[in-house]
């Protein structure tokens, strides 16, 4: 065990971390915005496959890995705009339906790249090291030899905090989410905002897929996101919706994750399964102690998450 | 209305126009209907999806076809495939009925494949069959009793969200069955392959022929007849659908809603951990890691396409079965992935949660008439 | 408009005005021809029962309708509101019974969600400073930094108010404000409105509780069944001429019976309630110390604006909410706090507010909801099963007796009329010979055939010798079902009289809020029958 615990060993965790918390990061945030808005989508991990294999099918046409990452956007989005059609506008139920894309998503994903398992790209998303920051000892190594998507990713969660919480349209997001009505009757457009959102949502979760396909793990196979749209989903509650917090849960699933693939090597038995359940547990734990505040005090959930909204006739 | 506009004025004119009025009840035909042109519209976005990738739907379905019903193996693979699917997915079906949206079909799979498995390596080895597989199916249920009843105890006496528990607690049970299958529970002689030991013959159940089809389809098949007895003719099944009608009319008449909602996740639980139980006793006969290729997801299809009705899920369980096999199928007929089976489910699926919007809403010519007035509190 | 003080306009000049205003929806007018207006640096207050066309014609002035015909002039001008967002461009500022906020928000992001202007950055510390100004320069004490869940009910009102002040309210229009305050809070915003109308704001205060009126209103309209009646100054008129105005004189009069009063009944008691409280949906205390007995064979009304507590007070005998203090019994055992199936099962049947959401479950059959109390006995129920032949003999039964016309045993209930919704309710609620009946608005929404049935039905249940508790809105109804009439105002007993030869502007004065010993009528016969009553 004493191998375990060294300074080096910890730091090269963390660094894996952040770099395979990636993926999971972008989607979590992605769906931090529709749930916010009050859509649960359920699709994630559809979107993320999707996503994945656009993004490595357009670099692979294009040559460039920043045009597969738009790909990737295109694609993530297009699948939500089905679910976003269905929930919104069709009102159907949220979860069948987020369920529903995750199969399709899966299924496509796999049909269509059935050809390109096994190929590189022809370019990918290399470590890049950034000059002064790397150099400062463990933290440079952790933070500053990342990938170009990772470096997007330090400047997304506090963009993406600040929009939430700082500005007008952040301000309507939440509305919409916590009690549509009140926002119906301050003037906003409920429908066209969720579809945004979700939408957005979706393109998130798309370039979380292309983070696995051109960064973290060049190339595609089947189902290559391994469950982890659905650990986005759970992060989203953990960090409790709010962006800053779910990019903390990215960083600590993503050490979960690096940690147990290290472990396995060492032989630290079994202890690893149940360091994997934690994070799981912890979502639950986080769950009920949300829904404990009292009604009205909703440090949790955005109030009308999961609910379709019809305007009552006046 | 159904739509949300921008905030514009309501005309004041009584003039005639376009709307959509709600339907208060689909008809069974109706629904009906649209799950037929669901099936058939999926089918034909799907053929269009080929197409796309360059293939011949017409070739792919019929290879889909022959592979799944042809012949008495192909058929027989159905059918085993039919058996945890047609469990879990009455199990998910109790819980939807009560607007519960259990995910955790595929955790409570795998809690009810430990708690068999334990029976049978650990507690009963030497028994005879007559005493090891109602243990064993005992012991199923209750491992997936339990695991429903954790998250139906948050949902119903703490008000927790019951999709991100039940969602949760499926990592949970895998990640419980994996570490018993790499650790504590492992079989020493197997080399590579985690998994228990195999159980002894006594624990096998019995088999169709020469086929793998097992006795839990007679499970499966005894339990949707129970349960749409127990939906129609017991107090029990009446209050849960009440209850999943509204929940305000049920407090109101007096039910015990937490207490029920408690009990509708473990049944829930249970039949997916009889499903689980099944699959361990009649075709792995061990514990394994990647028991279930993810039953308890399609379960949710299997019973969403079924309409929550026992009859429905039957034969949906088996067409879906049949849709899973024939997709394996192809791997080997046409070389193409098996995944065209998730993606067909996917859009099928697409197209009936579309499709029950026209069910529910019908578009209609009316003359504008006056809102309601308010009710209770001192309206004007 | 986020900080300047508005303008002062002269007081006394015509701050908003209507002139023949006409709103119909289909068959029913809700405003005919209403004319009134009201002036910068006036209170005006404008009362009338449920149904009179209040909120119509506050929904006018908030832009949400446009009149069919007739005139609406701001400060002078004529106006043309086409949406919400004209009425608060001219300074019209509503602030209703529910209040439109996110709860959890604070103040300030509520007044900023509202906020028409547009620009990324929220600048929460100059809406802070502002509604940080207007609340001191009005008396409105509001910490912008509050979250709404935070406040009380009067404190969340308070925010409503300074949220259309920032936006630039001059007028400021304020739809039963007291309903869901303390009488420590209803002072105080009197005093706040008086304050707001000294500096030149015209307050438009719509009400239904006389004495409230009277204090705080420079002037009353009254409106009845869509037309206005009058204006009148508060000084010099009286609740009685309030109320007068407000039931109308054709009541009055016409159930001044002939003849002898019927006997009143003297068997035992059944239904008794004793010092009851209990809060509402919002916290808010709903029942005060109510107490009231019922005999058997007698039908007590309970009269009163809905809101007042009368919802409450059924569903807490029915024991669906827990009284804070006081007990309810059933003949002499103690039903307080009670389960709701061991309430039925005593003998009481409740005939609930809402037959959709709480009586009835609008998406099941017919059948399935005329079990809902007896699916647990024989013969329906065969240890855990439930007999199909038994629930059809049954349901028939019920849909024979009670005349309810359905298509089938197995159509939804939504899609009955709510006629025969009512009736199927009432049916499957008197069909185990119930003791006592609560019943809550029954013949609401229901047309006159299926009405007429109910009133039969009620009667009869007298006959047998059951103690009803009839709460209604309609006075008529109650005269002439009931043995006493009791009234409730802000969850406290006005009084009680006898129906046979009761004053109907007695009553109006009690709905409005004024205890029996304070009625100024000097109608003999009600004053000797309320004497008699219990109060």
């Amino acid at each position: 065990m004493s191998e375990v615990l060294t300074l080096g060993f910890l730091t090269s965790v963390l660094a894996a971390a952040v770099a395979s918390g990636a993926a999971l990061l972008y989607a979590a945030l992605g769906e931090t915005l529709a749930e916010r808005s009050g859509v649960l989508n359920l699709g994630v991990e559809g979107m993320m496959l999707m996503g994945a294999l656009a993004g490595f099918m357009v670099c692979t046409w294009t040559g460039s890995a920043w045009i597969g990452v738009f790909g990737a956007i295109v694609a993530g989005g297009l699948m939500a705009l089905i679910h976003a059609v269905l929930t919104v506008t069709l009102q159907a139920n949220q979860v069948v339906s987020g369920l529903a894309l995750t199969l399709f998503g899966q299924g496509l994903s796999a049909y269509l790249g059935a050809s390109y398992v096994g190929k590189a790209p022809p370019k990918s998303f290399t470590k890049i090291a950034i000059p002064v920051l790397s150099d400062i000892p463990r933290i440079g190594t952790i933070f500053f030899r990342q990938d170009a998507l990772v470096y997007l990713g330090y400047v997304t969660v506090p963009l993406l905090w600040w929009y939430v919480y700082r500005t007008r349209p952040g301000l309507k997001l939440r509305a919409i989410g916590e009690n549509p009505a009140t926002a119906d009757a301050m003037g906003i457009d409920v429908a066209r905002m969720r579809y945004i959102y979700v939408v957005i949502g979706g393109a998130f979760a798309g370039i979380g897929g292309a983070v696995i396909s051109l960064a973290t793990n060049p190339g595609w196979s089947e189902n290559m996101t391994a469950g982890r749209g659905w650990i986005a989903v759970a992060l989203v509650i953990f960090g409790m919706w709010n962006p800053a917090r779910v990019a903390a849960g990215a960083l600590l699933f993503g050490a979960v994750e690096a940690a147990q693939f290290r472990l396995q090597g060492v032989n630290v038995p079994v202890s690893s399964f149940f360091l994997n359940m934690l994070p799981y547990l912890f979502t639950i734990v986080v769950l009920v102690f949300a829904t404990q505040q009292s009604r009205a005090q909703r440090l949790g959930s955005p109030a009308a998450l999961g609910k379709p909204y019809v305007r009552e006739e006046r | 209305m159904a739509r949300t506009p921008g905030p514009t004025l309501p005309s004041t004119e009584p003039i005639r126009r376009w709307t959509l009025e709600r339907v208060h009840r689909p008809t069974i035909l109706a629904q009906a209907i649209v799950t037929v042109a669901s099936v058939l519209l999926g089918l034909v976005l799907g053929g269009i999806i080929m197409i796309i990738a360059g293939e011949n739907p017409f070739e792919v379905y019929r290879a889909m076809f022959t592979g799944a019903f042809s012949g008495e193996y192909n058929l027989s693979e159905t059918l085993v495939k039919t058996i945890p699917l047609l469990l879990t997915g009455l199990g998910v079906s109790i819980a939807f009925r009560m607007q519960l949206w259990n995910i955790g079909a595929e955790g409570q799979f795998y809690f009810g494949a430990i708690f068999a498995s334990g029976v049978a390596i650990f507690w009963l080895p030497d028994a005879g069959p007559w005493v090891v597989i109602p243990a064993m199916m005992v012991a199923g249920m209750v491992g997936g009793a339990l695991w429903g009843a954790i998250p139906g105890a948050l949902r119903g006496y703490l008000g927790v969200n019951e999709t991100i528990t039940t969602l949760m607690m499926n990592y949970v049970a895998i990640l419980v069955a994996e570490y018993l299958v790499h650790g504590p529970w492992r079989d020493p002689m197997a080399f590579g392959f985690p998994g228990t030991e195999s159980f002894s013959e006594a624990t096998y159940l019995p088999t169709w022929g020469t086929t793998r089809v097992h006795l839990g389809l007679i499970f499966g098949l005894v339990a949707a007849i129970v349960l749409s007895v127990v939906f129609r003719r017991t107090r029990w099944g009446y209050e849960i659908g009440v209850t999943g009608a509204s929940e305000r009319v049920a407090q109101y008449a007096g039910m015990r809603t937490a207490r029920n909602i408690v009990l509708v996740l473990a049944f829930s639980g249970a039949l997916a951990g009889l499903a689980g139980m099944a699959e361990v006793a009649g075709i792995n006969h061990s514990l394994q890691r990647g028991l279930s290729p993810g039953y308890g997801y399609t379960a949710i299809i299997v019973a969403w396409l079924g309409r929550l009705n026992p009859a429905g899920i039957v034969v949906v369980s088996f067409l879906l079965a049949g849709l899973l096999v024939g997709g394996d199928q192809l791997q080997i007929t046409l070389g193409l992935p098996s995944a065209i089976a998730p993606m067909l489910q996917g859009v099928i699926l697409f197209c009936l949660l579309a499709g029950d919007f026209f069910t529910r809403y019908r578009v209609t010519r009316v003359r504008a008439i006056a809102p309601a007035p308010a009710s209770g509190e001192a309206a004007s | 408009m986020t900080g300047a003080l508005p303008e002062r306009s002269p007081a006394g000049d015509e701050a908003i005005g209507l002139y023949g205003v006409t709103k119909r929806f289909g068959p029913v007018t809700a405003n005919r021809d209403v004319t009134f207006s009201a002036a910068w640096g006036e209170v005006h207050a404008l009362v009338g029962e449920n149904g009179a066309g209040k909120s119509t014609l506050m929904s006018i002035l908030a832009g949400l309708y446009r009149p069919d015909s007739g005139i609406v002039r701001i400060d002078g001008r004529p106006v043309d509101f086409r949406s919400p967002g004209d009425a608060r461009a001219a300074g019209v500022g509503m602030v209703y019974q529910h209040f439109m906020l996110v709860e959890s928000f604070t103040v300030t992001e509520n007044v900023m969600l509202g906020d028409p202007s547009s620009g990324l950055r929220l600048d929460a510390a100059a809406v802070d400073a502002d509604l940080r100004r207007l609340s001191a320069a009005y008396g409105l004490d509001v910490d912008p930094n509050a979250r709404i869940w935070q406040l009380s009910v009067g404190e969340r009102q308070r925010v409503e108010i300074v949220r259309s002040l920032h936006q630039g309210a001059r007028i400021l229009v304020l739809d039963e404000p007291t309903a869901v305050l303390t009488p420590g809070e209803s002072e105080q915003l009197i005093r706040t409105l008086r304050g707001m109308a000294a500096e030149g704001f015209c307050i438009i205060f719509i009400s239904h509780k006389l004495d409230e009126v009277l204090a705080v209103a420079d002037r009353i309209s009254v409106l009845r069944r869509g037309e206005l009646i009058g204006t009148v100054p508060s000084a010099g008129t009286t609740r009685r001429d309030l109320a007068r105005m407000m039931v109308g004189r054709e009541l009055a009069g016409t159930l001044l019976d002939e003849g002898e009063a019927p006997p009143h009944p003297a068997g035992p008691v059944v239904l008794s309630v004793d010092h009851l409280s209990a809060n509402g949906d919002k916290g808010v205390p709903a029942l005060r110390e109510v107490s009231f007995e019922i005999r058997a064979g007698e039908t007590l009304g309970i009269a009163g604006v809905a809101g007042n507590g009368q919802r409450e007070l059924g569903e807490v005998i029915a024991g669906m909410r827990r009284p804070t203090h006081g007990r309810v019994r059933l003949g002499e055992r103690d039903i307080t706090n009670w389960h709701p199936r061991e309430v039925a099962a005593a003998g009481v049947a409740h005939v609930p507010e809402d037959r959709l959401g709480t009586g009835l479950a609008p998406t099941m059959e017919v059948d399935q909801n005329a079990i809902l109390r007896a699916y647990e006995r024989k013969p329906i129920a065969r240890g855990s099963f439930l007999v199909a032949s038994a629930v059809d003999r049954f349901t028939d039964g019920l849909i024979e007796r009670f005349d309810v016309k359905t298509p089938s045993r197995s159509t939804a209930v939504r899609d009955l009329s709510g006629g025969n919704q009512q009736k199927l309710l009432i049916a499957r609620e008197l069909a185990g010979e119930p003791r006592a009946i609560v019943a809550v608005h029954p013949t609401r929404g229901v047309d006159v055939g299926a009405a007429e049935v109910i009133h039969d039905v009620l009667r009869a249940q007298r006959e047998r010798g059951a103690a009803t508790l009839l709460v209604s809105e309609d006075l008529e109804e109650l005269l002439a079902l009931c043995d006493r009439i009791l009234v409730l105002a802000g969850g406290e007993v006005m009084g009680a009289v006898r129906a046979h030869g009761a004053d109907i502007e007695v009553i109006g004065e009690m709905m409005a809020g004024t205890p029996l010993d304070r009625v100024e009528s000097v109608a003999q016969g009600a004053l000797a029958g309320g004497a008699n009553a219990n109060g």
